[in-house]
């Protein structure tokens, strides 16, 4: 998680709270109004018997007992580098700690040859975020979305706008709820549109029905948005596993919300529309 | 979309439809002759010719014939164009060249005549991608009137042996000099570099070596810049003819075998550097 993370941003804020981790980028400009929210549910949905959580051990206590929750700035590049180093490691242990500044500590066993482990210890920087701030870290709510519809296989996608970045700086992504998806550019040298079709929309996507329900007409009705390229190949370079559920909600001519579900894990992702 | 279904009415007003099952035979030889933005494509019944040139000394030619796609339809005697060739490459692998055995992206080029764009319908597991290359007016391709009764010199060589050489040539020379002989060294490809001079000899009985018909001895040095891009059509290639003429001009064709099997031809035109008399 944490490495498809660092794809996709510098800087972001780590959010813990009792029953989750969340992994914030608010829609500031110098991201270029992109924001990202990523949600690790400590509690499974399963039944213990058949999902282990994410950590064995997991205590915090937040800043007081009615704002239960931490708030810590890192740069998830250096999470990530570190975690690396630790993936065949017997256990691993994450604490926040106050060395010089305030840190992750990552500390692992590693197995050796001989019989005594080594333990290997990471700090990771962080800055701990005042509560005054907190209100900009806050769940995103669901956009009021014109369409909503499954993505395509993010690896036909990525192919495509891989190429298709080499032509052109922007791209308007357009959906209906028939299950259709077009990406397309267009610049003086040349225009292409790529069609997928049979996607399938999620059962959500019936808000923007009249009474009646929708019609046919209304089913094929097109909600677009112009983005830019480059924000959508980051957000497609980053995947490293098949999500179990990655979809779509298209704001008309406002913003694009990429929703991906895996097992636990949550990620939303904000392309706002441009000109 | 699928590209099946198009209707008779609407084929009617393309002047030129070409389709393959495999967008990678054209887009693989296209690749060989791609050292330059803009290409010149001419149809006639018997195929496409696409030419790219460079400096006015430097000309490439690809031909496919009409026999290499599944359909070629053509309704004047020649239809010419020139593109963008970088972007209609991009286009060609759009959906990122996949080398997964059995998945290939079909295509059908279509061309309504003067004025129109080139209308390309790429198809890969069921996703279609339409690309609309806007085209220019088309320039004259250069004649180098290089026919073959002027012919002094040729030899037929087995790439494998001339990829090695191309591959380990100094670049820091920037001719590549052509000797052909009918008596020693009989082929020389040498150059001039920092690090001194280099030779590779072919003789003429060497295995590498299929025909070998040299009239007199000829010493003419290229341009390296000129001849580098030729390496691309080198390593598509099985076999490649070297031939000068009596004003040392150059030609190189190379016979490519596609991903089907099936023979195109790649052919290099190059005049001599004249700052050099030998």
């Amino acid at each position: 998680v944490v490495t498809t993370i660092s794809k996709l941003t510098k800087m972001c804020v780590l959010r813990l709270t009792p029953d989750n981790l969340f992994f914030v980028l608010s829609g500031k400009v110098a991201n270029g109004g992109v924001s990202m929210w990523c949600e690790l549910s400590q509690l499974s949905v399963y039944p213990p018997s058949m999902q282990a959580n994410f950590f064995d051990e997991y205590q915090m206590e937040g800043v007081s007992s009615e704002d239960n929750e931490i708030c810590l700035e890192v740069t998830p590049e250096n999470l990530s580098r570190a975690l690396k180093t630790v993936q065949s490691a017997k256990t691993v242990k994450v604490k926040l700690t106050k060395k010089h500044c305030p840190c992750l500590t990552i500390a692992a066993e590693l197995p050796t040859l001989s019989s005594v482990s080594r333990v290997v210890t990471h700090d990771v920087p962080v800055d701990v975020i005042p509560r005054r701030l907190w209100h900009e870290f806050k769940e995103p709510s669901m956009p009021d979305f014109d369409v909503s519809i499954y993505l395509p296989p993010l690896k036909t996608m990525k192919n495509v706008v891989d190429r298709m970045k080499n032509l052109s700086n922007f791209l308007v992504m357009e959906a209906n709820l028939n299950g259709e998806m077009n990406l397309k550019i267009e610049t003086d040298l040349v225009s292409v549109t790529t069609h997928f079709r049979d996607l399938g929309n999620p059962p959500w996507g019936d808000d923007a029905s009249q009474d009646g329900g929708p019609s046919q007409r209304d089913l094929e009705a097109m909600a677009q948005a112009r983005v830019d390229i480059r924000k959508l190949q980051q957000f497609l370079m980053g995947q490293q596993v098949n999500p179990s559920k990655a979809m779509c909600n298209i704001v008309h001519e406002s913003v694009v919300h990429l929703i991906l579900l895996h097992e636990d894990v949550s990620l939303q992702y904000f392309i706002p529309a441009v000109a | 979309m699928p590209l099946s279904t198009q209707s008779q009415a609407e084929d009617e007003q393309y002047v030129l439809v070409a389709s393959l099952d495999n967008a990678r035979n054209l887009s693989n030889i296209l690749r060989a002759i791609a050292f330059k933005d803009h290409a010149i494509f001419s149809a006639t019944p018997n195929g496409l010719k696409v030419t790219v040139e460079d400096c006015k000394c430097l000309q490439a030619n690809a031909f496919i014939q009409a026999e290499i796609f599944q359909e070629f339809t053509i309704k004047e005697d020649l239809v010419g164009f020139q593109v963008n060739l970088t972007v209609l490459l991009d286009c060609l692998n759009i959906f990122g060249g996949s080398t997964v055995p059995g998945v290939s992206t079909a295509l059908r080029m279509c061309y309504r005549g003067y004025g129109y764009p080139l209308t390309l319908f790429l198809e890969e597991g069921g996703v279609v991608t339409v690309c609309k290359i806007n085209t220019q007016e088309p320039e004259e391709p250069i004649d180098f009137d290089f026919c073959s009764a002027n012919v002094t010199n040729k030899v037929i060589l087995l790439s494998e042996s001339l990829k090695e050489a191309f591959s380990e040539l100094d670049m820091t020379s920037e001719v590549l000099q052509i000797t052909m002989s009918p008596s020693q060294p009989y082929f020389r490809l040498s150059t001039f570099g920092n690090s001194g001079n280099a030779h590779y000899d072919y003789p003429k009985d060497s295995e590498m070596m299929e025909l070998f018909r040299c009239t007199q001895t000829q010493t003419n040095r290229y341009k390296m810049s000129l001849l580098k891009p030729s390496t691309k059509a080198l390593a598509l290639s099985c076999k490649v003819s070297v031939r000068t003429d009596s004003r040392g001009f150059l030609s190189l064709q190379y016979l490519v075998r596609n991903d089907d099997g099936q023979i195109c031809f790649v052919e290099y035109y190059c005049c001599p550097d004249e700052e050099v008399e030998d």
